[in-house]
């Protein structure tokens, strides 16, 4: 199941030798998915690739945690920090046997080696009190399944666009060290091209949700996008 | 003539998936999972749904066998299969067979009984209404693919 590519290799030398290759635009996001469904684990693994991302995806917590390397069990050497590719972004689904997806949240956040891994948490019942729950927890998003493929572009979205920031404060800082002036002048552009990008996959994605809570009997008619409107909430 | 064969098949098609929406068997997620599928992945939705019946006849088989045992009273393992009967119905789109998961959840959740098996024989009846559609669905296809006379890349 793990993988050794060799796109996450490069990026990490490029932040370690400080000098810019600068493919951070055909770069791929590593998502590691978590969920006991294989149903759910096809699709979602099928709108990730086709939102060009690597996709790694396990059944369970435990497998995931195993992936990591963060199974109390199995302890995984440190060999100078890579075992296999490195995963850009975990996304799990809540009700699962064994570990729950909040409770994988939480052994992720709670590791000093993992906590910078945005996790995003995917359930079928639309309860607020799950939601505050998570996002308290520090999970970066919550999507109501069914996922859509508008759903999973919008994490994409952002999550690039958090790691072309990452790679920009890297940059900033090398050229404090008189080297890298041309990432950062391109880390700008991409900076102020992004915000347009995430408000109209937003806008775009809307409707869509609006008429998933109309057919749902469970979920209620005032919650159209609850990511979205939690989301504004905590950044304010 | 291949060709309006092939354009009767699609309307026919069509004409078939209206039906199903209209009836509220499948929802736009079936949609979505059509969008899904390309000339990389071109028998993505066959896969998918092959792999929801396997599974959901595994939880039907379950939940029949517990009903059925006269000591039955584990209500909370009914509803852990029936959680994932909701799931995997949401996500291929299979609107009604969900919505009967969803009241059988119900009754299972006030310890019903009688109304378990209820639900459970509603659900059996729109499984099977399901699954036949469903073959009808890609049977039909499968014709308008060979009318259109499609033709795959030779893969060795």
């Amino acid at each position: 199941m793990a993988r050794n590519g060799g796109v996450a290799w490069m990026r990490t030398t490029e932040k370690i030798d400080g000098y810019d290759l600068s493919t951070s635009d055909t770069e791929e996001v590593h998502v590691l998915a978590v969920d006991d469904s294989l149903v759910d684990r096809k699709v979602i693994e099928r709108l990730l690739r086709i939102s060009s991302c690597k996709v790694t995806a396990v059944d369970s917590g435990r497998r995931a945690l195993q992936y990591l390397g963060l199974d109390e069990e199995i302890q995984k050497k440190e060999t100078n920090g890579f075992d296999g590719l490195k995963v850009d972004l975990i996304i799990t689904d809540y009700c699962m046997p064994g570990m729950t997806g909040y409770e994988l949240l939480k052994k992720v956040k709670e590791s000093s080696a993992f906590r910078e891994i945005p996790v995003v948490i995917m359930s079928s019942e639309n309860v607020i009190a799950r939601i505050d729950r998570c996002l308290e927890e520090g999970a970066e998003d919550f999507i109501v399944k069914p996922v859509k493929l508008s759903d999973v572009k919008r994490i994409i979205d952002y999550t690039t666009t958090e790691l072309r920031e990452g790679e920009q404060r890297e940059g900033t800082r090398a050229k404090r060290r008189g080297i890298n002036k041309r990432k950062q002048r391109e880390g700008d552009d991409d900076l102020s091209s992004s915000p347009p990008s995430t408000l109209s996959s937003s806008t775009s994605s809307s409707p869509s949700s609006s008429i998933q809570s109309a057919t749902a009997p469970s979920s209620p008619s005032t919650l159209d996008s609850p990511t979205r409107r939690l989301k504004m909430t905590s950044s304010e | 003539m291949l060709g309006l064969d092939a354009d009767r098949l699609r309307a026919d098609l069509n004409r078939l998936l209206a039906f199903l929406f209209h009836q509220g068997i499948l929802d736009e997620q079936y949609l979505q999972l059509q969008q899904l599928q390309d000339e990389s992945s071109p028998n993505f939705v066959s896969e998918v749904v092959n792999i929801y019946f396997h599974e959901s006849e595994k939880l039907l088989r379950n939940l029949r066998s517990l009903l059925m045992d006269r000591e039955f009273s584990d209500y909370d393992k009914m509803g852990i299969h029936l959680n994932q009967f909701i799931g995997s119905s949401s996500s291929i789109g299979a609107k009604r067979v969900r919505n009967v998961c969803v009241a059988f959840r119900t009754a299972s959740d006030q310890n019903n009984r009688a109304g378990c098996l209820r639900a459970l024989e509603l659900l059996e009846h729109e499984y099977c209404i399901l699954k036949n559609k469903l073959h009808e669905l890609f049977q039909m296809e499968q014709q308008r693919l060979l009318a259109a006379g499609v033709r795959y890349p030779m893969l060795n």
